[in-house]
């Protein structure tokens, strides 16, 4: 890549020159734009941090309030040395964001992470008309078309309905993923109490906080609960919980787990899922392909996840694609 | 609709838990009709006969619709062929209205060469869940951990029948089956059709010496346990087969064995691998088991013979209602009009009270005997495995002391506990994994291995954990194989975990030589 480039990778992440910051470091550095609060894209210990007042707030919950020299919300288009950014809705989680530079008239998104289908749990994706797309590709694979997420909310409620005497443990980060499976639950008629793991309690807190109705929600960590207190309920968790002692407490649980990785059938059996939810707050590959046509950019930058099939898509179709190859993402973190 | 039976599919690939597989199955012959149900148990049997459609045919198909690159990063992450054909192939589909009746029969009748088009037209009507349901029956690997024993289990338990009489006329019955449903359902059972059909064999419950004390041992016949497959050699008005126990058909496999059946009725024996009077090791019979066709190479260096326990029907007379005494003597005679290179009686234990039994079974004269049999003189042949006839008295197992190396979680009520274990022996300075095992140990010493498993790991691959070799445990197992697929080239049968041995420091496990040494 050029020396004279609006955005370069290096070892910290993505850097821009022109305005002297980097977008969801995965180092330490000056000064940081973050495009929303999952830990490998925000991390604490910058010095300088712009994004959304959501995602603010997420990192303070996450880090404490003084997780970094100083902190500014992202309102409207602000001027970062010689560079315009402006953030823009990305579907994923609450809070995240797309981020748009305009520099020497080129005009730059970073989409971050981002969905193009509905999330009740945040505001929707907005396309964001740009000359260079700087695009994640985590589920850029033309095997990956995730279903409807309400077909697939129907199959845990009916698995509860098959299984009554048995306890429904559902795998989903903490930040996003645990919010969407209890908003598509709602939406989906069940009105009955979710239990949480602990580890959900303050993000689940925040997201009612910030108006989103998550109904009745009750721990899942009851000191001395006997096994059969949770059957027929259904419990979220983070995955990892699986691997831990918490779950043995459960009567004979059906472990289910939504990802948009459950779509790959190996994927599933190796984690040991039984009812794999295919959930996802990625784009899919039809998603993807559709972004890219219709922001129609010149160029087309990839940033993390498999870009070998999404570079192969843009060559086909005659499209300018660069890999970035940034590490020290997930792909999909915790 | 095909998605009933892609449901299932997807049921089963996700349920490890074989009592689960069951009800799964159980609930979809109760809901499903004639001649679906019936179709899918086929499929599930191996009994459906489809024209062949071939992994090069459906790579040719996938290519003509997506970019073979992108095919090939796609399978190359997805690992099966059929999953990522159903995932990729272009268009959502909707779901299908051809039921699985339809398919099967266009897949029956459809010209080889017309074939890539209708599936391509069928995959283009389809959701990537039927889609793959549907190129799995196509292709005649289901893989969802559904042998053709527990399929016929779960008709069994659908219907309230015993899994024996599914069994016996199973030979005699075609897809779809709907004669068994309607018997399942309540109706007739059906009549067998099957020119020398297999007979549900007679099975042993376990004993031991203070089980056997009350009982008279002149009233008791004692013969060895060969380490072999228990088989059934079935010839009737000039068809001959050969059926495993649980009435499988492996005549193909055995040419050798079959031409030597100049008989006319149903004999019980153990199929052994014998060079003259040297029975061989399992490991010799293993090679020949599984085989469309054997090579005269084979046939002369593993050359396959029977050991006879029993008959069941002789020269038109069903003598299973007879006393063993008299049914033996019936075997006796008939033996002797056989070939012995390829037959010959399970000879008889000449003993006068179980003390001298137990001596014998201490000292077996040959390293291919897993242990007793012990059969009530007056026994009926009874089908299935009926207490208070037969009894099995197998050798003590073999034990060796090895060290803990990796632990994976379980499944089910042992979810959450570490509860797969796999243990290696020291060969020079190292630790050689040699085995797997996941029972044996109560459920008080699950949970302290499981908690010795999470303060003590020192490493994770993926689900797998591994543990700081220190923890020494006694595992129990009913022999040994040679194995070119293990890295220690032995593989154990059966192992489990029979007592945690906290007493010994890892420094004083076994050596793999003494594993070794244990081999036939």
């Amino acid at each position: 890549m050029q020396t004279d480039a609006p955005l370069i990778p290096r070892p910290e992440g993505l850097y821009c020159p022109e305005g002297d910051f980097h977008i969801d470091p995965v180092r330490p550095v000056a000064r940081a734009l973050i495009t929303h609060g999952h830990a490998d894209h925000a991390r604490a210990g910058h010095g300088a941090v712009m994004a959304t007042r959501q995602t603010l707030d997420i990192m303070a919950l996450r880090y404490g309030a003084d997780f970094a020299a100083s902190r500014q919300i992202a309102d409207g288009p602000t001027r970062i040395n010689g560079v315009t950014v402006a953030f823009h809705p990305a579907g994923h989680v609450l809070g995240s964001a797309q981020i748009a530079l305009a520099t020497r008239g080129q005009r730059i998104t970073i989409t971050g992470d981002y969905t193009r289908t509905p999330n009740a749990a945040c505001a929707q994706w907005q396309p964001v008309p740009c000359d260079i797309l700087v695009t994640e590709a985590t589920f850029a694979l033309p095997v990956f078309r995730h279903p409807d997420p309400m077909e697939e909310i129907a199959k845990l409620l009916a698995s509860v309905r098959a299984f009554p005497d048995r306890a429904h443990l559902v795998g989903a980060y903490a930040l996003g993923k645990a919010q969407r499976v209890i908003m598509l639950l709602r939406a989906a008629g069940y009105d009955a109490p979710i239990y949480i793991h602990g580890a959900l309690q303050k993000l689940c807190d925040y997201h009612i906080a910030e108006g989103i109705a998550l109904g009745d929600l009750r721990p899942a960590t009851v000191a001395r609960g006997r096994k059969g207190d949770f059957a027929g309920a259904i419990i979220l968790a983070p995955p990892s919980a699986f691997a831990a002692t918490w779950a043995q407490r459960f009567p004979d649980p059906v472990i289910a787990f939504a990802s948009g990785w459950m779509q790959v059938r190996a994927r599933a059996r190796q984690r040991g899922v039984e009812l794999p939810l295919v959930i996802s707050d990625h784009v899919d590959w039809p998603q993807l392909t559709q972004t890219i046509t219709e922001l129609d950019p010149a160029e087309t930058w990839v940033t993390h996840g498999r870009e070998d099939a999404i570079l192969r898509w843009c060559a086909l179709t005659g499209r300018a694609a660069r890999p970035l190859a940034l590490v020290g993402y997930e792909d999909e973190p915790e | 609709m095909i998605a009933g039976f892609a449901e299932l599919l997807e049921r089963l690939a996700f349920t490890p838990q074989r009592k689960r597989k069951l009800a799964h199955l159980v609930q979809f012959f109760a809901t499903r009709p004639d001649p679906e149900r019936g179709l899918a148990l086929a499929a599930l049997t191996g009994d459906l006969e489809l024209r062949s459609v071939t992994p090069s045919m459906l790579r040719e198909m996938v290519r003509a619709r997506v970019d073979a690159d992108l095919f090939a990063i796609s399978y190359d992450f997805v690992g099966d062929l059929a999953e990522t054909i159903a995932l990729i192939w272009p268009g959502q589909g909707a779901e299908s209205d051809a039921t699985l009746p339809d398919l099967v029969a266009e897949l029956q009748v459809t010209k080889k060469a017309d074939l890539p088009a209708r599936i391509a037209t069928r995959l283009d009507q389809m959701r990537p869940t039927e889609r793959h349901a549907y190129l799995k029956l196509a292709t005649g690997g289901l893989r969802v951990g559904v042998s053709a024993r527990l399929a016929r289990q779960a008709l069994a338990e659908f219907g309230a029948i015993d899994l024996a009489e599914v069994e016996e006329i199973w030979h005699g019955l075609t897809p779809p089956y709907t004669a068994l449903f309607a018997w399942a359902e309540g109706g007739e059972k059906p009549v067998s059709a099957a020119r020398a059909p297999f007979r549900p064999v007679m099975l042993s419950t376990p004993t031991d010496l203070d089980a056997l004390r009350p009982l008279d041992p002149k009233t008791c016949i004692a013969e060895w346990k060969w380490d072999g497959i228990r088989v059934q050699a079935v010839a009737e008005a000039g068809t001959r087969k050969l059926y495993s126990r649980t009435g499988d058909d492996i005549s193909a496999a055995f040419p050798d064995i079959i031409a030597a059946m100049e008989f006319e009725g149903a004999l019980d024996g153990e199929l052994l691998v014998r060079r003259g009077d040297q029975v061989a090791p399992f490991n010799d019979l293993q090679t020949r088991l599984g085989r469309k066709t054997v090579s005269r190479k084979m046939l002369d260096s593993h050359p396959a013979a029977l050991r006879l326990y029993d008959v069941l029907l002789w020269d038109g007379a069903d003598l299973r209602d007879q006393p063993l005494s008299r049914r033996r003597a019936v075997l006796e005679r008939a033996t002797a009009r056989l070939d012995p290179a390829r037959m010959d009686l399970s000879p008889l234990l000449p003993f006068d009270d179980w003390d001298a039994l137990a001596a014998l079974r201490a000292d077996p004269p040959e390293a291919v005997i897993e242990g007793l049999m012990i059969k009530h003189r007056d026994s009926p042949y009874l089908a299935g495995r009926i207490k208070g006839h037969w009894f099995k008295w197998k050798r003590d197992p073999m034990l060796v002391d090895a060290v803990l190396l990796y632990a994976q979680r379980g499944h089910g009520k042992r979810s959450g506990y570490y509860s797969d274990f796999t243990f290696g022996l020291w060969d020079g300075d190292q630790l050689v994994p040699v085995g797997k095992a996941y029972f044996g140990f109560t459920d008080a010493e699950l949970r302290d291995l499981d908690r010795f498993v999470r303060n003590n790991t020192v490493d994770r691959y993926g689900p797998v954990r591994a543990v700081a070799p220190t923890r020494v445990v006694e595992v129990a197992f009913e022999g040994l194989n040679r194995s070119t697929r293990h890295k220690s080239g032995v593989a154990m049968r059966f192992p489990r975990i029979s007592r945690l041995r906290d007493d010994k420091p890892a420094s004083q496990a076994d050596r793999l030589d003494t594993l070794r040494a244990l081999l036939p």
